[in-house]
């Protein structure tokens, strides 16, 4: 339920005493009160259009991928006003709201660990590491929603070369930016933040692996990830981290925090498979956003032909 | 207030605003104002209202007991038929846009998976709450009778409770509240029948032949 309140009156300014007292005045007056209410909230809206920290940058020349899906991109309000970043909120509509004032700038992501060169990027390191491309991938949730995405970015192995990773690096960890000051709905979430989450090298490595900074020709909205995210579009979407600060090579799987919640639920793989359901719903079908009815969903979301060799000989159902 | 609780204006408002939530959701198609997710909007709104109906059904014997107000009996059908309407959109919800109109795959759904299950059960067992609902329907059952099938609504309530809990990934707050009322409600039914037993105990002793029925 909505109440709405016109922003300069207090209660007193809808019942003095003295109108309160005469039942006729009274009526009359809140009649007047709820027209000025009404009237109020639609000036108050005309008047400041809703109040956003965050400004996108436009990104010129991207590359077009041979990676892209020919399927037609969900519009950017859909991508940007559906979203789960429980750090903001576990509503879908929430991050939307929650997170425009998130401080992305600056921002440095620190690469730790079993690597030759550990170092810190800027992002404005990061966004000369390699040409942008616009990759327009399908995202499946977990939650048996999906959507397509133009995202911009680059393969995530051109930054994992730069920095040599050694040979007892078998895992990256990945880390999400958390300030309970700047989160404060993070308290609600029911999940641990820093929110954590990991993939095997070879994974890392593969060109579909996205290191990604924007989405619709611009930088990420906060709600999608702001300023710097992973797209692993084979993946359920929670293995796709948002406003990543952290990355970690090491030689142990790392913990991933949905599959700390809920093991059985959430494996440290999460590959999008039809033939493995979640335990408390079937994931052979999907609704992509805009539709009425579900699709079929297709094993490794329709990117087999470039992952599924990484799986060859592995129980799928064993390792969700 | 006697005289409010009384008229049919009353019933009529009443029933005006157990309807809102309909024209609201009416309105938020026509006007394609149901956010990224259409079927999901539906599906949360007309849960949602499903499980505050029912709450709203079960508060009216403590409200009329707490507060010595008998004449909101007047409401309690209503009510319990809004939470029906609520129930059997989200039911539609479910089997129109997730099974694609399909009874067998849905009853293969429900048998497979619990959350669905218990949210199954807990809706077949508000249908003959519906139809038996009538004047008609107490008479033929008999009052005790027809009391007693109704008290399936305790359980439709708590099942109601659990699907939701199962339903969410890890923010458990609002499954909670609900639980948190439906429980409230029940205890208090069970206070209510302990101390109305221990009361009635001597009585009983006293005059054994009184029939209850009369």
């Amino acid at each position: 339920m909505l109440i709405r309140r016109a922003p300069d009156l207090t209660y007193s300014d809808v019942t003095p005493k003295s109108v309160y007292l005469d039942r006729r005045k009274f009526l009359r007056a809140m009649g007047i009160a709820g027209a000025t209410a009404v009237a109020g909230k639609g000036l108050f809206d005309l008047a400041l259009p809703p109040r956003t920290a965050f400004a996108a940058t436009q990104f010129a020349g991207l590359i077009k991928s041979p990676f892209s899906t020919s399927e037609k991109p969900n519009s950017l309000n859909d991508v940007s006003h559906y979203n789960n970043f429980y750090e903001f909120g576990t509503d879908k509509s929430d991050p939307a709201k929650n997170a425009q004032n998130l401080k992305t700038s600056p921002w440095t992501v620190s690469v730790e660990g079993e690597v030759k060169t550990p170092r810190k990027f800027t992002m404005d390191e990061i966004l000369k590491l390699a040409p942008l491309e616009e990759r327009i991938y399908r995202h499946r949730c977990v939650e048996r929603w999906s959507i397509v995405v133009p995202w911009i970015g680059f393969s995530f192995n051109v930054l994992l070369k730069l920095v040599e990773p050694g040979p007892k690096a078998r895992y990256v960890a990945f880390e999400t930016f958390y300030d309970s000051r700047q989160m404060p709905q993070a308290k609600y979430g029911g999940i641990d933040f820093p929110y954590v989450e990991g993939l095997r090298l070879d994974e890392a490595m593969n060109p579909l692996t996205l290191l990604c900074v924007g989405m619709y020709g611009e930088s990420l909205p906060p709600q999608d990830g702001a300023p710097v995210r992973m797209i692993i579009p084979w993946k359920y979407g929670y293995k796709s981290i948002k406003s990543l600060v952290k990355i970690r090579f090491q030689e142990k799987e790392p913990p991933t925090t949905w599959n700390r919640y809920s093991s059985d639920e959430y494996g440290f793989y999460s590959n999008v498979n039809p033939n493995v359901d979640h335990p408390r719903w079937s994931q052979a079908k999907e609704r992509r956003l805009g539709d009425i009815f579900t699709r079929n969903t297709v094993i490794f979301n329709g990117y087999g032909d470039q992952v599924s060799a990484m799986y060859n000989g592995m129980d799928l159902k064993k390792f969700h | 207030m006697r005289s409010i609780l009384t008229s049919k204006w009353t019933k009529v408002a009443v029933f005006l605003v157990c309807l809102t939530p309909f024209c609201d959701l009416i309105w938020r198609i026509i006007k394609s104002n149901l956010g990224a997710n259409p079927v999901e909007y539906l599906q949360h709104a007309t849960g949602d209202w499903t499980l505050r109906f029912l709450v709203f059904t079960l508060s009216i014997t403590p409200f009329r007991k707490l507060f010595k107000l008998p004449d909101l009996i007047r409401f309690r059908r209503m009510l319990g038929l809004f939470a029906f309407f609520y129930v059997s959109l989200h039911f539609l919800t479910y089997l129109g846009p997730d099974q694609s109109f399909d009874p067998a795959g849905m009853l293969k759904d429900v048998a497979k998976r619990p959350f669905i299950t218990v949210g199954f059960t807990a809706f077949v067992l508000l249908i003959p709450l519906a139809i038996t609902s009538t004047a008609g329907w107490i008479r033929r059952l008999g009052g005790k009778r027809w009391q007693m099938l109704h008290r399936s609504i305790y359980f439709a309530a708590v099942f109601g409770v659990i699907h939701y809990y199962w339903l969410v990934k890890s923010d458990v707050r609002k499954p909670l509240f609900y639980g948190a009322l439906v429980g409230i409600l029940l205890l208090w039914r069970l206070g209510d029948w302990f101390f109305k037993r221990r009361s009635q105990a001597p009585a009983r002793i006293a005059a054994p032949t009184v029939s209850v029925n009369g």
